[in-house]
């Protein structure tokens, strides 16, 4: 590929999708103009500014490259494309902050309801599933897109596929979250939990999770490594089935193309047994698969240790795949749904110990021979107590969709808490851990700019979380005690304000876990942005090594 | 189109009967793959990926 004077032309992938994106502004700006609601009209002028500056990046882009495309390989090594992994690795520390303060913000109203500021735009309502698709969509998607990118170059030894592709992906993914989110706040949402976006903003998503699916596998069909390894299995299972859960979930009629509103095909209990299907699926290959893919290869590259069992991993992969997908109906005892299939999500849900706790103890035995590791990178020591938390959550689970337990935790806040142990430990700690990995490494730095902060961030979230969970544990269980208990003549013994008056002391300890995750958070932004700014600040002395003076 | 419901029925009383021992005798498979003695090579190998890369 040394050829000094090819004559410069636009790629098909160039020209192509910037005629795409010029028709696509048209459109949008037509969309606009007969808008039947605000917000729609609103999304849709978004949509023709931002399909125009894609146009001129894409032209932009054109001008400004040399002629050639950039090498497969230099010197024989990969060239691996870390630009969009920069961007989306950036673009996770900001969602992440965004959502965890406004988590902060809707565990504060729960305490202090004043703080709605009776707006409709600020309502707990509203807030609330900005938090949970913040939390999990933006800042967890964009974890998972950044070190899914990185994972797979590396372990292919392969450059990234596509030359614009991933550019598209990773833009593509978080315009998704800007449409999604700006939707919360101005009411649109189709109501069903982690599905909330609207019609279009599903058929957006569902463009640019195929263009990620295709960049990924279209990497590791060029890949140098003969072997796939496992990272890449679990990163694909989750990019297959998040894109099969989204056509399930989603198939909704639009009242008109014109506006946001529109009504989903499925009725009834299916419709309920659809949704969760979804939902539950979402946690285990979204919040599960895809982590896991971070702990099969960030574990051992940061221990300097290999995969404890790769024996294992293989069987921990198909068993996950074989059974989570059963294990939706758990979310919906003594419902309408029929008895058989309670019993068979609980099972379902009941098996999938094994796997988990196969997987913890894979993950964790990794570090045989790296155990004092734990003592002096807290980077490390982030990552393992993740997989801790894992073990713990995906015990916890099971537990809980056992239908007599279920009975007792199901709409209290113990099922709050068990979501957070996973979220914030399991899932929050996998991906810092991640990213202080993958920063350094994606912008060629030595190191981390301070080690000292990553352990001062460790200490504040680990008590945050602490905070959090025993707090939703007691606040859960006494709320379940409380409305299932009865006086002597049969009445119920409490009222409802009774319960919600009795929870409030553990909202308020709730917010202050929250508020010290958050804190956690900025340690770790401003850490970051040292890193890429200045690079490793100074000779890092592991703390326990300093010599006595 | 009677023909045809039948062939649907058919094949849909097949599927949900034997995806059970179909899929039981999948995963088994994937277990022996995993367990092969021959195969612990390449594994082992597999394990030290992230390690070797440049």
């Amino acid at each position: 590929m040394s050829q000094p004077s090819i004559s410069k032309s636009m790629t098909i992938g160039e020209s192509g999708l910037a005629v795409v994106f010029a028709v696509t502004a048209f459109l949008c700006v037509i969309a606009s103009a007969k808008a039947l609601d605000a917000p729609f009209a609103f999304h849709a002028a978004l949509s023709a500014a931002a399909s125009l500056a894609a146009v001129f990046f894409i032209v932009n882009r054109y001008f400004e490259r040399p002629a050639a495309l950039p090498p497969q390989e230099i010197n024989g090594r990969p060239n691996y494309n870390m630009g969009p992994i920069k961007f989306s690795a950036f673009m996770a520390m900001f969602w992440g902050i965004a959502g965890f303060l406004v988590g902060l913000i809707i565990a504060s109203q729960l305490a202090w309801p004043a703080l709605n500021f009776d707006l409709p735009w600020t309502s707990f309502g509203r807030l609330r599933p900005l938090h949970t698709s913040a939390v999990i969509f933006a800042f967890g998607g964009n974890v998972l897109i950044a070190t899914s990118f990185y994972v797979v170059q590396k372990s292919c030894r392969a450059r990234l596929a596509g030359d614009l592709a991933p550019w598209f992906v990773v833009v593509g993914y978080n315009f998704f979250i800007l449409i999604a989110g700006t939707g919360y706040l101005l009411g649109v949402t189709q109501s069903k939990e982690y599905a909330e976006p609207e019609w279009y903003a599903d058929l957006w998503l569902t463009i640019v999770w195929v263009a990620y699916l295709l960049v990924f596998l279209a990497t590791i069909f060029k890949r140098k490594e003969p072997h796939i390894f496992v990272a890449n299995w679990f990163y694909l299972a989750f990019i297959v089935t998040i894109a099969v859960l989204h056509l399930g979930n989603n198939p909704a009629l639009p009242v008109s193309v014109f506006g946001s509103k529109s009504y989903v095909a499925w009725g009834g209990i299916q419709d309920a047994m659809f949704q969760w299907w979804y939902g539950h699926n979402a946690v285990g290959f979204f919040l599960t698969a895809g982590f896991l893919a971070i702990m099969y290869y960030f574990i051992p590259k940061r221990a300097e240790r290999p995969i404890y069992s790769y024996r294992l991993s293989i069987i921990h992969f198909w068993a996950l795949i074989f059974l989570y997908i059963w294990a939706g109906p758990h979310h919906l005892h003594y419902t309408a749904l029929p008895d058989w299939t309670q019993t068979l999500g609980m099972t379902f849900s009941i098996m999938l110990w094994m796997p988990s706790w196969g997987g913890m103890i894979n993950g964790l035995m990794t570090l045989s021979g790296a155990w004092d590791k734990l003592r002096t990178d807290p980077v490390l020591r982030m990552l393992v107590v993740s997989v801790a938390f894992y073990g713990m959550s995906t015990f916890e689970g099971p537990m809980m969709s056992i239908k007599v337990v279920n009975s007792l935790s199901h709409y209290t806040d113990w099922t709050i808490g068990h979501v957070h142990s996973g979220a914030l430990g399991w899932v929050g700690f996998v991906s810092f851990g991640a990213l202080y990995c993958l920063v350094p490494w994606a912008w060629n730095r030595k190191g981390l700019y301070s080690l000292k902060l990553v352990n001062w961030h460790f200490w504040v979230a680990t008590l945050g979380i602490v905070l959090y969970i025993s707090a939703m544990w007691v606040s859960g269980i006494l709320q379940g005690l409380m409305w299932r208990a009865y006086t002597s003549l049969g009445f119920l013994e409490y009222s409802f304000i009774e319960t919600v008056e009795a929870m409030h002391p553990f909202y308020i300890i709730r917010a202050a876990g929250g508020g010290l995750f958050l804190i956690g958070a900025l340690i770790m932004a401003y850490n970051l942005w040292m890193t890429v700014r200045v690079g490793e600040a100074e000779v890092q002395m592991p703390v326990a090594l300093q010599p006595a003076e | 189109m009677k023909a045809i419901l039948t062939v649907h029925n058919l094949a849909s009383d097949l599927v949900t009967t034997i995806w059970t021992p179909v899929f039981v005798a999948i995963f088994l498979a994937i277990v022996a793959y995993a367990f092969w003695p021959r195969n612990k090579a390449v594994f082992d190998k597999a394990a030290h990926l992230p390690l070797r890369e440049e």
